[in-house]
């Protein structure tokens, strides 16, 4: 039985993307198939992320309409076995997609997938409820700062009330909260959010932290996912998250400042 | 081996005592219809006492007891009744209940309205939300008491038309007596409301910055005016 996950936020610019294909490519990792869906119909992001947009024929508005099948538009990851990537349409909007139209493609894919990533567009309209109707779990993306909190307790709203779950009657999606772009030292000097204040407004079980990085941008640039750099204090962040999300009980990390030693201090760090 | 159980004791129960001049099974029909409306599933099978006085001529007890069955209700017996009415009521199968004392003073003034179910004994609903309340959702207790095992989000906002208890914190707006009665108060385990307002009247969460922000508070009318003071 495949399990449906959606990255979702409310807020747009938090790394629903980035986390999406971290994630993504965490599980393939770890053995399991695994597909991305990119629900953000329109602004079409997770094929650059993920390193390949000049291998996109059709996209997931074909597949609903029926001018493709899934074999043809889904793009294997040419890098980690068991990854694949169903792009979104760039050429047109949110509307394009059908609550039945993505049934019947979800309902495909869980036939030979055991996780489906479905990457949220942001916002509360139909597009993100779209990717999160669907949804056994969710991965609710926050950056460390008030606003991104509150779209985030909004979309957590949605979640046990708009969603096919919620509509039916049945078990509640499980809600996880991952926290990226996280600075100690900006928390440390009360500049930012805590996980612990975050964790008081949202009151949602974590499943990791991400610290703030430069692998990350250097990974959205280079189209590597940041879990497949695995030197980098992100990438780690991601492989744990992905850990936890497969059950196991991993100890957080980054979570404090990095006491400087003294060669550090005099060549920098 | 034990004797078999019995006991007979007198004990004192609340009943419905229904007040109307008019007795008619069409009359009663409707005010008790009205009355039921308001409450659906409240008088569900509750036991009824009707008030007589002298004015009532030839009241037919026994359609009256069949009405009560249709609305779901039960007639038990009649207070207040001369010899006749005794006599009619008992061969209906109804217990002739006396009131007390202070009953039996109102029972002889002339009543106006059509069907008084007393309503000041009536507790008010509840309605109570398991969940933290998130940002954008909107709860409304009508005609009722809010009881949130949560926390309401910044955003969020809570009405009722009773009290509202919130075992959470209250980061968005909370509305008691929303219909305007000033008695009402909310509680709540932490103050960080962006507004608390009460009968109308409402203050914004600068007002509320302060000795009891971020605390236990019990906010209420006072003196025409919002006042907040610890929970406990």
């Amino acid at each position: 039985m495949a399990k449906i996950i959606v990255v979702t936020s409310g807020k747009g610019g938090v790394g629903k993307t980035t986390s999406s294909a971290a994630i993504g490519t965490g599980l393939a990792l770890s053995g399991h198939k695994t597909v991305i869906v990119d629900f953000d119909i329109g602004l079409r992001n997770l094929d650059l992320i993920m390193g390949c947009e000049r291998r996109v024929v059709y996209d997931f508005v074909n597949v609903i309409n029926g001018e493709a099948n899934l074999k043809q538009t889904l793009i294997k990851d040419k890098r980690v076995e068991n990854l694949f990537i169903l792009p979104a349409s760039q050429t047109r909007d949110k509307d394009a997609l059908t609550k039945e139209g993505v049934e019947k493609v979800l309902h495909e894919l869980a036939k030979d997938f055991e996780f489906i990533i479905c990457d949220s567009p942001a916002g509360i309209e139909a597009g993100a409820m779209m990717a999160l109707y669907f949804a056994d779990e969710a991965v609710v993306v926050t950056n460390p700062e008030v606003s991104s909190v509150r779209d985030s307790d909004r979309i957590l709203g949605m979640l046990s009330s708009k969603s096919r779950r919620a509509e039916r009657g049945e078990d509640a999606i499980k809600e996880h909260l991952l926290l990226t772009r996280y600075n100690p030292e900006r928390v440390a000097k009360g500049e930012m959010l805590s996980v612990e204040d975050v964790q008081e407004i949202l009151a949602i079980p974590l499943i990791g932290v991400i610290p703030e990085s430069q692998a990350v941008l250097n990974a959205s640039n280079s189209g590597q996912p940041v879990t497949l750099d695995q030197d980098s204090d992100a990438g780690q962040a991601y492989l744990d998250t992905v850990s936890r999300l497969l059950g196991n009980t991993v100890d957080f990390r980054f979570l404090t400042v990095e006491k400087k030693g003294l060669l550090k201090r005099i060549f920098g760090g | 081996m034990s004797e078999p159980f019995f006991e007979l004791k007198g004990s004192l129960f609340p009943l419905s005592v229904i007040r109307s001049h008019d007795l008619s099974v069409a009359g009663l029909r409707t005010s008790l219809q009205q009355k039921l409306a308001q409450a659906p599933g409240f008088f569900h099978q509750a036991a009824m006492v009707i008030q007589l006085t002298p004015e009532h001529q030839a009241v037919d007890f026994i359609a009256l007891k069949q009405l009560f069955e249709q609305l779901k209700l039960v007639l038990v017996g009649v207070t207040g009744a001369d010899t006749e009415q005794k006599q009619q009521a008992q061969q209906a199968g109804l217990a002739v209940l006396r009131l007390g004392q202070d009953s039996k003073a109102v029972a002889t003034e002339p009543v106006k309205n059509s069907a008084e179910v007393p309503t000041e004994l009536v507790p008010m609903h509840t309605k109570v939300v398991e969940q933290n309340i998130r940002s954008g959702q909107q709860i409304y207790a009508k005609g009722a008491d809010l009881i949130v095992r949560g926390a309401v989000g910044a955003g969020a906002e809570v009405i009722a038309d009773g009290n509202i208890h919130i075992y959470g914190s209250l980061r968005g707006k909370a509305i008691a007596g929303a219909s305007g009665d000033t008695s009402k108060r909310i509680f709540c385990h932490n103050l960080q409301a962006e507004l608390v307002s009460i009968a109308g009247h409402y203050w914004l969460s600068d007002s509320l910055q302060g000795d009891f922000w971020n605390k236990a508070a019990c906010i209420r009318m006072q003196d025409d005016s919002i006042a907040i003071s610890e929970l406990y």
